[in-house]
């Protein structure tokens, strides 16, 4: 029998998770805690800082892989968790997901990009 | 020494006779610091000599005596009585495998998958034995020691899902069993045991739920061995494709 092809949304699914684990939670606390309680000071995310801030490639780097291998994280976890639940259409599930992520990973290119 | 009365339901098939498996249940005086291997052994020698088993050391170290013991898979020589509150115990063979006769089942399959994998060592090159043994430091041996630990009572394959779906799962013993050969610092077969491993069947069937891992009586933990693969075999895949000129 042949190797599988798995690796690739399993590498994808594998670094997802870790930066879903370690840097997902850190970036949540940030900007949905501590910027709306005002702890960086009132314009801390204001448009204009986050442009600025966005403008620079190694940040544009560091954001798109935070979304873009989340997306293909949770995308592989669903599949499997569709699995789990006895859901046979594998194929069909896989399409779906991948499918989604691969999408919002483009959109997610080009709306950063675009900065 | 205080005594115990406790039911056993115990699964009953006869492929002779039967059409399907049966419960038959035994009253049975248990001593407070027995094993529910010793109350089968007592229903073996005073109160039913048909019923049939598979065991050996009563020490967990042969591995032949896994059964669901009220649905967990478990070594029915570790499992204290103690542990177990209530009157009743049902014993079964272990799920996912084809019943042989009452409790023992067919273990082929798994014979078959072990074998697959090459779980023996493949050394890098041959040499004569004039040139002295394969020598191996503490620290190269920690490092697959772990893995040694199975006695192939596979606990494991019962307790797994995803080979309760798919019994063309290579499982969780032979590839704990492939990784400790393919950390062994003597061993040079790796790229031979990947084309099973790398396999839609082998470790990619895994979905890390882990249950093997927490019912192995020897902490051997194929969960993480697994893992280990999966990462192993995603850096094979992208180097193989990403840079062929490499080869295998």
């Amino acid at each position: 029998m042949a190797k599988s092809n798995k690796p690739i949304v399993w590498g994808l699914f594998a670094a997802g998770g870790t930066i879903s684990a370690f840097v997902a939670p850190v970036m949540i606390l940030i900007t949905g805690l501590l910027v709306p309680l005002g702890v960086f000071g009132e314009d801390a995310m204001s448009y204009e800082r986050m442009t600025a801030f966005l403008s620079h490639w190694i940040v544009k780097i560091g954001l798109l892989g935070i979304v873009i291998l989340t997306l293909w994280h949770a995308a592989h976890r669903l599949r499997i968790t569709a699995h789990d639940f006895g859901i046979r259409n594998d194929s069909t599930i896989a399409m779906g997901v991948y499918g989604f992520a691969g999408l919002f990973s483009v959109i997610a290119l080009f709306a950063v990009l675009a900065i | 020494m205080s005594e115990r009365q406790i039911t056993f339901e115990v699964l009953r098939y006869n492929p002779e006779t039967d059409d399907k498996p049966w419960v038959q249940t035994y009253a049975v005086p248990c001593q407070e610091e027995w094993v529910v291997l010793d109350a089968i052994n007592y229903i073996k020698d005073h109160l039913d000599t048909s019923l049939s088993y598979r065991w050996s050391c009563h020490m967990a170290v042969c591995g032949s005596c896994g059964m669901m013991v009220n649905g967990e898979p478990t070594l029915s020589c570790k499992a204290f009585l103690r542990d177990y509150k209530g009157n009743t115990i049902r014993v079964e063979p272990l799920t996912h495998f084809p019943i042989e006769r009452d409790l023992v089942v067919v273990l082929d399959d798994f014979m078959e998958k072990l074998t697959s994998v090459k779980p023996y060592i493949i050394p890098k090159k041959e040499k004569p034995v004039e040139e002295g043994e394969y020598k191996q430091t503490p620290r190269q041996l920690k490092n697959y020691k772990q893995y040694t630990m199975c006695i192939n009572c596979m606990l494991c394959y019962a307790a797994c899902p995803q080979y309760g779906l798919n019994d063309e799962f290579i499982g969780p013993a032979a590839l704990a069993l492939t990784h400790r050969y393919n950390l062994d610092s003597r061993d040079g077969g790796r790229s031979q045991r990947q084309e099973v491993v790398a396999q839609h069947e082998g470790v990619w069937e895994c979905s890390f739920v882990g249950a093997c891992s927490e019912v192995c009586p020897k902490d051997v933990d194929p969960a993480g061995a697994i893992q280990q693969m999966k990462i192993a075999s995603t850096v094979d895949w992208y180097l193989e494709h990403l840079m062929p000129w490499r080869g295998k």
